[in-house]
């Protein structure tokens, strides 16, 4: 009985390396890849890359030009923008990783639990949803950071609630198709609970679709994250997050253009990074495209 | 379609009805009480318990929710914490330009997305088709506030042909109105002809490859009656789903382009009652966006029935 359990475990084993052999031959996605790769190296390494401390004021040098000496120029304090943005990658991480995740991890078990017990919670659950996807993501989070205040913890618990129903939904839809497929009626013919059922048997045939949402909902919480700090709702100065870099540069610019492009370039780089790894996972999960 | 027409609107009634109660929270779970902010830090105890009574602020929740719901009903929408003002007046006297704006950058992105993806379908692997795809992939991970500092770096500052900002009255000087809007139009409408497209471009590649397509070829209509009359029909049935979207997100887009541009309409009145604790404007411009959204989303379902006869409600 035990080993017909496992059988699936050996399969997602196998599927896995086949994803990943047809992911390395997607361009778009190993280019996705090694945008990412070469960002969290920037974000782990900020300290040892990154010329001067983020904070470090030169009062001498406001508005300094790129530069040997600022790479990307400086700020109105004098602050070396090159620095900054590196270490807003750590921010860019940070904020969109814990929001995904939270995000993940709740909407995943509210959909398991939605699919497969069905009725009140169901039903309850999704018209919660329908809800929040009533409001326009950036301006539910808008309202939600308006009655919390602004702040880093709000922005990300924002960001979090905004895309919760995506994977619920997403993860309901799949354990709607699964649940009646054979393996799961001879898992309950054995006498399996119900917990078991869904977090052993329907969980892992859930988690590719799952993948790419995260990739996607990635990408989208980093640009939400920088829209809300370029309107002053998300991390406050002057930690350097490239939303609230660009907000402040945006008053500058007749004075110092490149204040205005280089945070929204690393902004553009990451997203770009989260999209082409999405479209090249989704490729690389899915059966029919092998 | 009008029977299906009639259970979208009913379904939407307990969407909306949750959606009311979440706009209402909006003054109710903000830190501090509403009186409060209104009356001011200096006010006196007799001056707060007369704004309350004055609102029904010191009544129970509940009634007031239906008293809020009513007077929205009857198209009361409250008045401003800061200036006294009637909310409803305000948002209408915003609407127009938000409108003005949507409209401009959806032609702008019709105007760029149908020469783009219908040409690029027909020639893949062209370099046209290189620089579609190249255009469309770049402005998912744009940020739009990013394409406005850039087109004003380019088009305010290097060129100095289009103003930074602002909104002149049509009626006194429409060149300068109209050059005012072109750069927010822009910045929402080169984005949402990305999007589109893409969408464009593949639903053709599809629709190209379709029997009935080899068919109209085979019995000797020319190249471009085949594709005029044809193919395009055709593959813009999935194109209006997403251009639907679009719409949505020019709603959602407006809040931060308005802002940028100093754009007087419904999304930076959001903004600017976000900073003013107005907390009265907020939740009319949110209720105003969400209805706009919700009524974008049921006309696009809609369409698709008028595009293609064999979608069928029931």
């Amino acid at each position: 009985m035990t080993e017909n359990i496992q059988l699936p475990e050996y399969q997602v084993e196998s599927l896995k390396r086949l994803a990943w052999r047809s992911l390395r031959r997607h361009r778009a996605g190993m280019t996705g890849l090694v945008i990412l790769i070469l960002l969290a190296f920037i974000a782990i390494f900020a300290p040892v890359i990154a010329p001067y401390d983020p904070l470090e004021m030169h009062p001498h040098d406001r508005f300094h030009p790129p530069s040997p000496t600022y790479y990307f120029g400086a700020d109105e304090f004098g602050r070396d923008i090159f620095s900054r943005v590196l270490y807003g990658a750590r921010i860019a991480f940070g904020v969109g990783g814990i929001s995904v995740s939270i995000a993940t991890i709740l909407g995943v078990i509210i959909g398991l639990v939605a699919g497969y017990a069905g009725g009140a919670f169901d039903a309850i659950s999704m018209r919660i949803f329908d809800v929040i996807l009533a409001f326009p993501a950036i301006l539910m989070a808008i309202v939600i950071l308006a009655v919390l205040g602004p702040g880093s913890l709000n922005a990300i618990l924002a960001i979090a609630i905004v895309y919760i129903p995506s994977f619920a939904r997403l993860t309901r839809a799949n354990v709607l198709m699964e649940k009646n497929k054979e393996y799961v009626e001879a898992s309950r013919a054995v006498g399996a609970s119900p917990a078991r059922i869904v977090f052993r048997n329907i969980f892992p045939n859930t988690v590719s679709t799952i993948l790419v949402q995260i990739t996607i909902a990635m990408a989208a919480a980093v640009l939400l994250e920088s829209a809300l700090s370029f309107l002053g709702l998300g991390t406050p100065l002057p930690a350097p997050s490239w939303g609230s870099m660009l907000s402040v540069g945006r008053g500058y610019l007749p004075l110092a253009p490149w204040y205005g492009i280089f945070p929204g370039l690393a902004i553009t780089l990451m997203v770009m990074g989260f999209y082409l790894l999405g479209d090249g996972l989704r490729d690389a999960l899915d059966p029919r495209r092998q | 379609m009008g029977k299906y027409a009639l259970r979208r609107l009913l379904q939407m009634i307990p969407v909306l009805i949750l959606v009311s109660i979440v706009i209402f929270a909006i003054i109710h779970l903000i830190p501090g009480n509403p009186a409060e902010i209104m009356a001011g830090p200096n006010a006196t105890d007799e001056q707060l318990a007369a704004l309350k009574q004055q609102y029904g602020l010191d009544q129970a929740l509940w009634v007031q929710y239906f008293l809020w719901l009513k007077h929205v009903l009857s198209g009361d929408l409250g008045v401003s914490f800061i200036n006294g003002y009637p909310v409803g007046k305000l948002i209408l006297q915003r609407i127009p330009a938000t409108i003005e704006l949507a409209l401009a950058a959806a032609i702008i992105g019709l105007v760029i997305s149908f020469p783009l993806g219908i040409l690029s379908s027909l020639k893949p692997g062209s370099w046209l088709d290189l620089f579609t795809t190249l255009f469309s992939a770049l402005s998912f991970a744009v940020p739009s506030f990013w394409l406005a500092i850039l087109l004003i770096l380019l088009f305010s500052l290097h060129f100095r042909w289009l103003p930074p900002s602002g909104r002149p009255p049509f009626s006194q000087e429409p060149v300068a109105h109209l050059k005012s809007l072109l750069m927010p139009a822009m910045t929402l409408g080169i984005a949402m002809a990305a999007k589109l497209t893409r969408y464009l471009r593949s639903a053709m590649l599809d629709v190209l490859n379709a029997d009935y397509v080899r068919t109209a070829h085979a019995k000797g209509l020319s190249r471009f009656d085949v594709v005029m009359r044809h193919a395009i029909r055709n593959a813009l049935i999935p194109v209006v789903t997403v251009f639907g979207l679009q719409v949505g997100d020019l709603l959602s887009g407006a809040i931060i382009v308005e802002s940028i541009f100093a754009w007087p309409g419904v999304g930076r009145m959001t903004i600017q009652s976000i900073g003013w604790r107005d907390y009265s404007m907020l939740q009319a411009s949110v209720m105003f966006i969400v209805m706009a959204f919700l009524l974008v989303n049921l006309i696009t379902d809609l369409t698709y029935g008028i595009i293609d006869p064999r979608i069928r409600y029931d």
